[in-house]
């Protein structure tokens, strides 16, 4: 059986819910694998929030927000775009491959491009594997040579 | 400790052949010389041969820029044994007290009639950034230090010294850094301390240099110590260039332009020290010259004879 | 308060290689406000090791606790017991916080999942900087309230080296001089002369570089009658 990843997507209330909402109308098809939660801006997720959803079982994490210039609250979004980046270095510190999480910039106009995006992403995630397998402890990989 | 106005002029009595120089009134020629990264005291005999007899003393440097090199308690045996006269460098970046105090003693008792107390470059300019700079004390300190073992007998901590060091006190300065009142200040604070003698940074500005020596000279310090100001022979318009952009240090323009055009480089290089040299003699209150030509020491004889400078009282 | 930076999580995972249960300890004082060691950032380190845990198919069981304040043996009575199953303790607190902890629970080892930087404030959100080292004989009075020791990179005590230019400090082109920013303070006070001072060595058997100290106060200390018979 193929591997079907999950993803959520936490999107801005004010761009990228709009963009999902207007690629319905448009009835472009994006995959079933997003999952999509709406913010009231993409700087109220934190590290904490993206952290807990790969801990619930999430293969991958985008955080979409608007354009830049664009945000009803000034700079949500860069501080989004910020934190994503930090996190994406923590995730590789740990051997979680850092292309798991993204960050876009769309507005809600842009109800094509976010179709594509997230066609992309799965492709993406769903080429890197469920991100907890747990094959490499029946491989017989010992368990700390990973950390050390 | 007590440290007060240690700055009156006394009669030479360090047996340090500079002070002689100095006190007779005559204007003093010192020279820098760089201990070589290794265990080759040859280099620096050789060195002490080339200059001893065209400098009245000779300035080795301790660790300088932070990099490692041979100590300069040790270089300075080595200018002593080639019959030179060294000027032992000392820094309190890599020496805490305990340490300083007792090499002063160890160099005294080897001879060494002369010191030049300074802070020292930061470390994290050096060949160990990560090491982990000392800086017990301050220059100013140190140079305190110095005096009171030598005059008062006593150690920092107040204990007695039966046999002081005998040793002839500088300590550095530069004319071109910070505001000029804060460096007059700093100055001042040196010979307070009890600087007899004082090498400032190397200088290519001659004008500004003669602004700050006016400033040194209504406040009276030239009087208190001997001001020796620092001339570095250029050797390329890129050094030149180097050195302008080190903090602290001001090169003209036109002096890089006018060694971009020389032919004949070095020659222009020994020239424009010369012109130096010749430019802050005739600064009131300028007792001497430092010639660091560290790399090019062999530059020295020539630049001396070239100012009349030779042969030495 | 006092400042610190993160430890990175492979750096932490790398200590617990073979362990099971683990307790994250946040601490709701200075690592609360220089954001390295509250409740968020506990939160943080236990999901990021709870990722790698899983990652290995080996996951952790992570408890995650953030108390009062470390640095008092009462504030950690919340870790009591927790701490009994535990096999290592993170302690996001500074490094004082990561000793009362280790000193409550002597059989389970304590690991510090941050780097103690030193005393300091919030210059602007996101930016840290250190404004005392500590040194134990405080001479701010005469240097109208600018650190020489922690500011100057020589901790300098009578004024600016030769380094300093454009009231820049030789050690980094970003650090102001300390004693140009002195200077320009006192100038403004009328209290030049205050330089001209020659300030003697330090003692700095106060300082850090002097055995650990201690500060015994016994007008606060509780009254010996009233303390049990040893
Ligand atoms: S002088 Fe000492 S106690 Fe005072 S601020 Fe500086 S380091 Fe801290
Ligand atoms: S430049 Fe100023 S702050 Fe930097 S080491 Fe020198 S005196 Fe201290």
């Amino acid at each position: 059986m193929s591997f079907e990843p999950k993803i959520l997507a936490f999107c801005c209330h004010h761009c990228a819910y709009g963009a999902a909402d207007l690629s319905g109308v448009l009835r472009l098809q994006y995959p079933v694998n997003i999952q999509i939660i709406r913010v009231p801006c993409s700087g109220r997720i934190s590290e904490e929030h993206i952290l807990d959803a790969f801990v619930k079982g999430a293969d991958g994490v985008c955080v979409a927000g608007c354009l830049k210039g664009n945000c009803h609250y000034q700079s949500g979004n860069l501080r989004a775009g910020k934190r994503v980046e930090i996190l994406k270095n923590r995730l590789a510190d740990i051997g979680i491959e850092p292309e798991r999480l993204h960050m876009f910039y769309v507005s809600a106009g842009m109800g094509a491009p976010f179709a594509r995006f997230m066609a992309e992403l799965v492709e993406t995630i769903r080429d890197l594997g469920p991100a907890f397998n747990g094959q490499e402890r029946e491989g017989g990989e010992q368990l700390d040579s990973r950390t050390s | 400790m007590s440290i007060g106005p240690a700055a009156k002029v006394i009669e030479a009595r360090t047996g340090s052949r500079l002070e002689k120089v100095l006190r007779a009134g005559h204007f003093a020629v010192t020279a820098e010389i760089g201990p070589p990264k290794g265990a080759d005291g040859r280099r620096i005999q050789q060195l002490a041969a080339l200059v001893k007899d065209y400098s009245d003393a000779q300035n080795l440097t301790d660790n300088q820029t932070a990099v490692v090199r041979l100590c300069s308690l040790a270089a300075a045996v080595h200018v002593l044994n080639s019959g030179g006269e060294p000027v032992l460098q000392m820094t309190t970046r890599d020496r805490n007290r305990i340490a300083l105090q007792s090499d002063l003693l160890g160099a005294a008792s080897l001879g060494v009639r002369n010191v030049l107390c300074l802070s020292g470059d930061h470390q994290r300019f050096g060949n160990h950034p990560e090491a982990k700079g000392v800086f017990d004390l301050d220059s100013v300190q140190l140079t305190a230090t110095v005096r009171q073992m030598r005059e008062e007998r006593l150690f920092i901590c107040g204990e007695e010294i039966k046999a002081p060091p005998r040793v002839f006190v500088g300590a550095v300065e530069n004319p071109f850094a910070g505001p000029v009142e804060l460096r007059v200040l700093r100055l001042g604070k040196k010979v307070m301390a009890g600087a007899e003698f004082i090498q400032t940074q190397v200088v290519y500005d001659v004008e500004g240099f003669a602004r700050w020596m006016d400033t040194v000279c209504a406040a009276g310090w030239h009087k208190k110590t001997f001001i020796l100001a620092g001339v570095t022979p250029p050797r390329s318009a890129g050094a030149l260039r180097y050195m302008s952009r080190i903090p602290g240090m001001k090169v003209p323009e036109e002096l890089i332009r006018r060694m971009e055009k020389a032919s004949d480089k070095l020659r222009e290089g020994q020239r424009i020290a010369l012109e130096i040299i010749n430019q802050v003699r005739a600064i009131a209150g300028v007792s001497g010259v430092h010639i660091m030509a560290i790399n090019w020491e062999e530059a020295v004889p020539e630049i001396v004879s070239m100012a009349g400078l030779y042969p030495r009282p | 308060m006092i400042l610190a930076r993160p430890k990175t999580v492979s750096s932490i995972l790398a200590l617990v290689g073979g362990m099971k249960s683990l307790v994250v300890a946040g601490c709701q004082e200075c690592v609360t406000v220089c954001q390295s060691g509250g409740r968020k950032e506990v939160s943080c380190v236990a999901q990021l090791l709870e990722i790698a845990g899983k990652k290995r198919g080996f996951p952790f069981e992570i408890a995650q606790v953030t108390v009062f304040r470390q640095c008092d043996n009462e504030c950690l009575v919340p870790l009591d017991a927790l701490m009994e199953k535990a096999d290592a303790c993170i302690s996001l607190g500074c490094g004082v916080g990561v000793q009362f902890i280790a000193e409550r629970y002597p059989t389970v080892m304590v690991i510090p999942g941050v780097d103690t930087v030193g005393g300091g404030g919030t210059v602007m959100s996101g930016v840290w900087e250190e404004r005392c080292a500590m040194c134990g004989e405080c001479i701010l009075a005469e240097t109208t309230g600018i650190c020489p020791v922690t500011r100057c990179a020589k901790g300098l005590l009578n004024g600016p080296c030769g380094g300093s230019v454009d009231g820049r400090c030789e050690a980094g082109t970003d650090l102001p001089c300390a004693w140009e920013m002195i200077y320009h303070r006192l100038k403004k006070q009328g209290r030049l002369d205050s330089l001209r001072r020659i300030r003697p060595p330090k003692n700095w058997a106060h300082s850090g570089s002097g055995a650990m100290r201690k500060v015994i106060r016994e007008e606060v200390m509780p009254c010996l009658s009233a303390l049990p018979l040893k």
